[in-house]
């Protein structure tokens, strides 16, 4: 069974043999290929490190029709990637009606310190123009690079790389008598499944609705009728959450159904070095703690506080 | 620097074919009169939207528009010039100034943002950061290899991602020609103030050819001529703007007027029945184009 790395070197390789698609970044044919996801074929274009020059050929060669994959080893330099990304590719459509469809893999990680650590895909929800998703099983890439060769959009897929060694989808778990929604993103969808095993084995069962796609967000029946029927839902995400994807998922969710809905993701700190000043995403104890506080009536703490996401017990 | 004659080769105009400069100095009259119609329509305030006016550096998309014919063009936020050379049609430039859907991008976009493409011409959108245009042709001559005109001012060259694209582009040897207008003045602030160093110098230091001149049409379509054949290459191309940055400010006479000097040039080498044809025949038409009573 193929793990998500190998699907994404696959998927990559059929693109830049058969397809006649580029690969451009920065170091991605130099030692372990990016984590094993660069396939070693025609068609890769290794940049110097100019970041904003580098993704603005990305945009130059999506606008002429190359569909490139443009790979950032780390979310962190989105920071000055996304400059062409956000005003260029993204507008372009709108503006002129010219689409720059360039699928940016952007990797995010842990616990690798303060400038490569990040993850950032929330500040690329907010801007017009782009989808943005999370896959972490091989099905949903296949999913998210099927849709987006059936679209024309620029694509930011926030990948993490924890990830790349599974090989099992996710499927959402329902309970019947569920007394909280879990809605996880990225990395910490694996937390909140071990979450809610925990908290079952409490007595207090929840849904895990797990969530790929973060924009477009679809408020449809799969992610809304486990909230209905439990009464509480929590989002979950691994990028900070001040302005971050889980409260404005969070918001959408609590205004589509009247059901209560809060969110989880980093502290208001920078991701350090060591222990225990990591901010490191929320795991399985951060997550059952959060549900625990939430199904007996209490206030979360907020992101400028250690509370729920450090202290133990 | 501001000179009119900056590296300029006086014997050219006897040397150069008749047809090249006449071509030339109607599309410079094109712009030229269009633009005239854009400070009317901002005087009697039938525009009410930001303009960025060519005036005065027309003589370079002129050229340009001769030699790079079929080119894929990424031009900078100041594009009525190189939109009209190229063969862009002035009814849909008029209509996207004044934010009409029947603009040439449905009113979207405006002055500083100017795309257009039909069998003419391929010229891709500008967003308003300054040289952000040339990454993006870099990008798109390394993916397509198709011959490419990347034009940006004396302010952009000094964006780093502006520098870091022509050294990729010089690493690569992409098929680009580099053009820089400089107005020596990026907005308010004369180059000298911004920078010691020449635009020139760092192409050449990447590998690039490299050459600054003033924008006497003559030497430009001489070396536009060699440069092209072989790319890619970078022009710095001093000018003298009429206008402000945005909008239609001026701050007395122009120090030259390149227009009125080619014009006086081409009669002085007997072309005076034809100048004064090119010159009334666009007149009336972009009169006709910018009559009040032909927009609302």
């Amino acid at each position: 069974m193929a793990t998500l790395g190998e699907t994404i070197r696959e998927v990559s390789r059929r693109h830049l043999e058969e397809g006649g698609g580029l690969l451009l970044g920065q170091c991605v044919s130099a030692v372990g290929w990016v984590n094993g996801t660069v396939p070693d074929c025609k068609g890769i274009v290794e940049l110097p490190m100019t970041d904003v020059a580098g993704a603005g050929f990305a945009v130059g060669a999506a606008m002429v029709g190359r569909r490139p994959i443009f790979v950032l080893r780390f979310q962190d330099f989105l920071i000055l990637n996304c400059s062409p990304i956000v005003n260029y590719a993204a507008k372009s459509k709108e503006l002129f009606g010219k689409a720059s469809p360039v699928f940016l893999r952007a990797l995010a990680s842990e616990n690798i310190g303060p400038v490569h650590s990040g993850v950032f895909h929330s500040m690329m929800m907010h801007f017009p123009g782009l989808r943005v998703c999370s896959p972490v099983t091989p099905g949903e890439y296949q999913q998210a690079w099927d849709s987006y060769m059936q679209h024309d959009d620029p694509m930011v897929v926030s990948e993490h790389r924890d990830t790349y060694k599974n090989t099992e989808e996710l499927p959402d778990l329902i309970h019947p008598r569920a007394r909280l929604t879990l809605y996880p993103i990225s990395i910490t969808r694996f937390a909140a499944v071990e979450a809610a095993r925990t908290l079952e084995s409490e007595g207090i069962p929840v849904n895990v609705v797990h969530l790929m796609w973060l924009k477009p967000f679809d408020v449809d029946a799969r992610v809304t009728a486990p909230l209905r029927a439990s009464g509480l839902g929590l989002v979950v995400d691994p990028g900070f959450e001040i302005c971050g994807a889980a409260r404005s998922i969070a918001y959408e969710l609590q205004d589509a159904t009247d059901c209560k809905v809060r969110a989880v993701g980093l502290m208001d700190r920078t991701k350090c070095l060591r222990p225990p000043l990591q901010n490191r995403s929320p795991d399985k104890e951060v997550i059952a703690r959060a549900v625990r506080a939430l199904v007996e009536g209490r206030r979360l703490d907020g992101p400028a506080q250690e509370g729920v996401r450090n202290v133990p017990g | 620097m501001r000179s009119a004659t900056f590296n300029v080769r006086s014997e050219l105009p006897r040397s150069t074919p008749a047809a090249d400069m006449l071509f030339v100095f109607e599309r410079m009259a094109l712009v030229r009169y269009f633009e005239m119609g854009v400070v009317a329509a901002v005087k009697d305030k039938r525009l009410a939207f930001n303009v960025y006016l060519s005036t005065g550096q027309e003589a370079v998309a002129a050229v340009l528009s001769l030699v790079a014919k079929g080119y894929q063009i990424f031009g900078q936020h100041r594009a009525h010039d190189l939109f009209l050379a190229f063969g862009g049609p002035p009814e849909k430039l008029r209509d996207e100034l004044l934010g009409l859907p029947s603009g040439s991008n449905e009113g979207k976009a405006g002055s500083n943002c100017i795309h257009w493409h039909d069998d003419k011409m391929d010229m891709y959108g500008h967003n308003g950061l300054i040289g952000e245009n040339v990454p993006l042709a870099c990008g798109a001559a390394l993916a397509n290899g198709r011959p490419t005109l990347c034009v940006f001012g004396d302010g952009a060259v000094e964006e780093d991602y502006l520098l870091a694209g022509l050294g990729f582009a010089a690493t690569k040897k992409l098929p680009i020609l580099f053009v820089c207008v400089d107005n020596d003045m990026s907005i308010l602030t004369p180059t000298s103030v911004r920078r010691d160093w020449q635009i020139v110098d760092v192409a050449r230091s990447f590998g690039l050819k490299a050459v600054d001149l003033s924008d006497d049409p003559w030497t430009l379509l001489a070396q536009t001529r060699e440069f092209t054949a072989a790319l890619p290459a970078l022009m710095n191309v001093r000018v003298c703007r009429g206008h402000w940055h945005v909008g239609v400010g001026i701050d007395g006479p122009p120090e030259w007027d390149r227009y009125a000097m080619v014009k006086a040039t081409l009669v002085e080498l007997g072309h005076q029945q034809r100048v004064n044809e090119i010159e009334e025949q666009t007149r009336t038409a972009m009169e006709k184009l910018w009559q009040p009573s032909a927009k609302p």
